[in-house]
């Protein structure tokens, strides 16, 4: 797909204090000269404040670390995981396609993603709270087919689920991440069948999930402020 | 020194600096490498993969020549030296294979392509693909850019190489292009689609192994087979860029750069390369002489020369020598003066070069001393307009860590950074007194500007002294001729005012950026109906650049020979052949009958012609340093650079590239505007 700035653009970006001070610290990380290597953390940063990079955002990034506007604009094209568009207001969902979701039913997500949600990835959704994409393999095979909705993993999914899901979001609340059939973490579906006295009754959440449940900061936009 | 290293290349041994590339080494023994991404100008980029070959003993798979330096080669178990090979079986499936990939998304429309006959792909598809495509699914096809007047684009021809992003980056010092997306959606593009500000952007044409940029006023002009070659010089700034003259019938048809490592590596600047549009407008095609009526008539060739021999024996004459005309006519002009007692000039933009001091109107320093400065101090010169060449050397010595300062305009636009003084005179002295001990790698560039008005000597000499110390110092020409009429002494005493000053008659070899007060008869010999013709009482026609064979000596001195390629329109003569034919009814002929006898005469009376294109050594004459008196200030002399020569203002296209230069700094000044 052919990657270019979004034909609507705001007027213009400003990092928050907070996040200005932390994309300065990390130019400090790099020698006296090659401050331009901190490109895509600062670029990620600005994503992570707006949801998705705007003209303004990547100019600014770029001016931020003295390069030519263009050298932003090919690491932003570059990769997929900078949107240059809009992203929903509440969630950007991004359903993993590869192999093992795509077997484990993927293409059932996608396909419910196109009618709940817009006919094409990277749309919003007519309210404007939703967009959903098809991303490359997230590397949660065992829990296919899975999404990463903001910062967490929604696994072992079906159309049911995500559309549980998706209302739960739509009404404000942040649902559970983690597995949607009630596994721990990537054990048989039917139950362990080894290391079975490791098993706990005091943990029922898999430390991903617990954080989630206590942050509950799934699609929060980072401000640097935490 | 590093020690050299023993490799085997096809079976060849050969001794290698270890710092050289495969491909080098290779080309050392005469074995060419198939290649699109490398350049020997440019940085390595290493993506066509076309260049591999195989390293015996090595990794089980061809590695990139273009990428990998002799050290990096391990020696053989036995100690043996490493073997390369490059037209194994391996390598020849390599290339077959990188070939066929190349040509998946490359559109099969080489018979409408204005690369084809010239086109790498095109050749290394003939010497190294498969006759055949496996390849049935649909093509890629990408939008094309709007670059600009110059450039033209067809994207879906490009294969993605990135020479013209390096070029742009690196070399012309213009950040606007770059290769956004990945894989399958890689274009190449300039930011948000902009045409491109810079003035050697065309040589991104030659740089592209394919037809995806290319030339667009020559746009389905002509195939290259079509046309003659003529190597030559160009004459559009004083650097004497070495230049390839295409033509067809007898018209130009294009300019391309050829290498000169001392004078222009391989590029040549905009206008260099798109004059050729203004050689067949506005040009002078027969003799013309002011009527009683007031207005230029037409005449035939013996009335003319007539009429001249009558005004220049009428009494005070003065010659002037303008800034394309080439040494022989001169020579010739000046040896007719010297039988008149005629005063003659060429300094018509008044500056304070010393005749007959060739350390002060050239300099010391040579163009590729550029390379190796430390520090370089620009003195009243913005190089970016004067010679974007030389600019760009500039900026690849600023790249490898030289600082660069300038006494003169605050804002120039270059394509480096630059400390900015002062544009003080007296700050300038200072600045000699202070550091005239520090870097023995210090290069002053003088240009015209700083010579202007009284100071113009003493600046000079401060230059001199400055560059005495380090690497030299270079006077920057605008004029392509003025360091032949230089070193053939076509000066008078007082400049041009006073070689005009009672003059009855003024014998007016092309000189068009001066305005000649009325009152004496002027005599304009010149190629195109520009101001000097304007103010001529008679205008001989003459030859341009491309149409006679004349010497140019470039502004670090190195006389070089231009060549041929075309015949001056209608009844214009060669500029020598015209002063021989005016000798003759004034009867002072002139003792040459042709151009080697002329050029004979001149080798015998000027040494420095003896070798044409080596850069003679230079003594230095110190010139003396006279302090200033008042508040002087080093100026940088307004200097149109698409229109600084009648040539390149009878080109439309050069209309267009002014417009446009306007147009931005219009823009530019509303935005500073703004936000003010």
């Amino acid at each position: 797909m052919r990657r270019r700035f979004h034909p609507e653009q705001p007027a213009g970006f400003a990092f928050t204090a907070d996040n200005l001070e932390w994309a300065k610290q990390q130019t400090k990380k790099y020698p006296d000269g090659r401050q331009a290597s901190a490109i895509i953390p600062i670029l990620m940063r600005a994503q992570e404040q707006e949801g998705w990079l705007s003209r303004p955002a990547v100019e600014t990034c770029a001016d931020l670390l003295g390069i030519a506007h263009i050298r932003a604009f090919e690491v932003a094209t570059f990769y997929s995981m900078f949107h240059l568009q809009p992203v929903g207001s509440v969630a950007h969902i991004q359903i993993c396609g590869t192999t093992t979701c795509m077997i484990c039913g993927a293409e059932e997500l996608v396909n419910f993603c196109r009618k709940r949600i817009a006919s094409q990835p990277g749309h919003l959704s007519k309210d404007g709270k939703f967009s959903w994409e098809e991303v490359e393999c997230l590397g949660a095979c065992c829990n296919a087919p899975m999404a990463q909705i903001g910062k967490d993993y929604f696994e072992d999914l079906t159309v049911t689920s995500l559309d549980k899901i998706i209302d739960e979001f739509a009404k404000g609340d942040f649902p559970e991440p983690g597995s949607q059939m009630g596994r721990f973490s990537s054990e048989p579906s039917t139950g362990l069948t080894t290391l079975i006295d490791w098993q706990s009754d005091n943990v029922t959440k898999n430390a991903a999930v617990a954080l989630a449940l206590e942050k509950g900061d799934t699609t929060r936009r980072i401000d640097g402020t935490k | 020194m590093t020690e050299w290293r023993e490799i085997k290349i096809d079976g060849t041994s050969v001794q290698i600096d270890p710092e050289c590339t495969l491909i080098q080494a290779c080309e050392e023994v005469g074995i060419e490498i198939p290649r699109f991404c490398y350049h020997e100008r440019l940085s390595i980029a290493g993506n066509c993969r076309m260049c591999l070959v195989e390293i015996v003993g090595g990794p089980p798979k061809p590695a990139a020549s273009c990428a990998m330096q002799v050290k990096d080669l391990r020696p053989n178990p036995d100690q043996s030296p490493p073997q390369i090979l490059t037209n194994s079986e391996m390598v020849q499936k390599a290339r077959r294979g990188v070939m066929e990939f190349l040509l998946i998304n490359h559109p099969l429309d080489c018979p409408i392509c204005d690369q084809g006959g010239e086109c790498d792909l095109q050749d290394q598809a003939m010497a190294y693909g498969v006759e055949f495509s496996r390849y049935r699914e649909p093509k890629r096809a990408v939008d094309d850019l709007n670059l600009g007047p110059l450039v033209e684009t067809h994207m879906t021809r490009c294969i993605s190489c990135t020479r013209c992003v390096r070029f742009a980056t690196e070399v012309a010092g213009n950040q606007q292009m770059g290769q956004t997306g990945r894989g399958e959606d890689a274009e190449i593009t300039s930011y948000l689609n902009q045409m491109l500000d810079s003035n050697i952007q065309a040589n991104m044409i030659d740089l592209c192994p394919v037809g995806a940029l290319t030339s667009k006023p020559y746009a389905f002009t002509a195939r290259p087979w079509e046309l003659s070659k003529t190597e030559t010089i160009d004459v559009m700034d004083a650097l004497g860029s070495n230049i390839r003259v295409d033509s067809k019938g007898r018209e130009v048809r294009r300019i391309i750069p050829l290498n000169h490592d001392g004078v222009n590596e391989e590029w040549i600047s905009d206008k260099a390369r798109f004059a050729w549009d203004g050689l067949r407008l506005q040009r002078l095609d027969r003799p013309f002489l002011r009527g009683p009526d007031g207005r230029l008539a037409a005449v035939a060739w013996p009335e003319a020369l007539e009429a001249a021999a009558q005004h220049l024996r009428d009494g005070p004459v003065a010659a002037l020598a303008g800034d394309l005309a080439p040494v022989e006519a001169i020579f010739a002009l000046g040896q007719l003066m010297d039988e008149l007692e005629g005063r003659k000039e060429c300094r018509l933009d008044k500056t304070a070069l010393i005749s007959g001091n060739r350390s002060a109107y050239v300099g010391t320093a040579s163009i590729q001393d550029i390379d190796r400065a430390k520090q370089i101090v620009l003195v009243g010169t913005n190089p970016r307009d004067e010679a974007p060449v030389l600019n760009a050397r500039i900026r690849s010595a600023w790249l490898k860590g030289a600082h660069i300062i300038s006494f003169g305009a605050p804002e120039m636009n270059l394509t480096y950074a630059c400390q900015h003084v002062s544009d003080r005179v007296d700050d300038f002295y200072q600045f000699v007194d202070e550091n005239k001990t520090e870097s023995d790698l210090t290069m002053v560039i003088v240009g015209q500007g700083a010579l202007q008005g009284e100071v113009g000597h003493g600046v000079l000499g401060a230059a001199m002294a400055l560059g005495e110390s380090g690497l030299g110092m270079l006077v920057l020409h605008t004029a392509a001729s003025r360091v032949g009429a230089m070193d053939l002494g076509f000066t008078c005493e007082g400049g041009l005012t006073s070689a005009l000053e009672g003059a009855q008659t003024v014998y007016n070899l092309g000189g068009d950026e001066i305005g000649i007060p009325k009152g004496p008869f002027v005599i304009y010999q010149g190629s195109h109906g520009d101001r000097g013709a304007e103010r001529a009482d008679l205008v001989l026609p003459s030859a341009a650049y491309t149409e006679e064979s004349g010497i140019f000596v470039n502004t670090e001195g190195r006389p070089q020979l231009a060549a041929k390629a075309t015949f001056p329109p209608g009844d214009a003569k060669e500029n020598w052949a015209i002063i021989r034919a005016i000798s003759e009814p004034l009867g002072l002929e002139l003792p040459y009958n042709d151009l080697d006898e002329l050029r004979r005469s001149l080798r015998e009376k000027h040494i420095q012609f003896q070798a044409l294109g080596e850069l003679p050594t230079r003594e230095l004459q110190p010139v003396p340093r006279v302090p200033s008196k008042g508040d002087h200030r080093i100026a940088v002399v307004k200097y149109d650079h698409y229109f600084s020569n009648p040539i390149l203002r009878a080109s439309p296209l050069m209309a267009e590239l002014t417009r446009q230069q306007h147009q931005k700094a219009l823009n530019r000044s509303e935005k500073d505007a703004a936000t003010v």
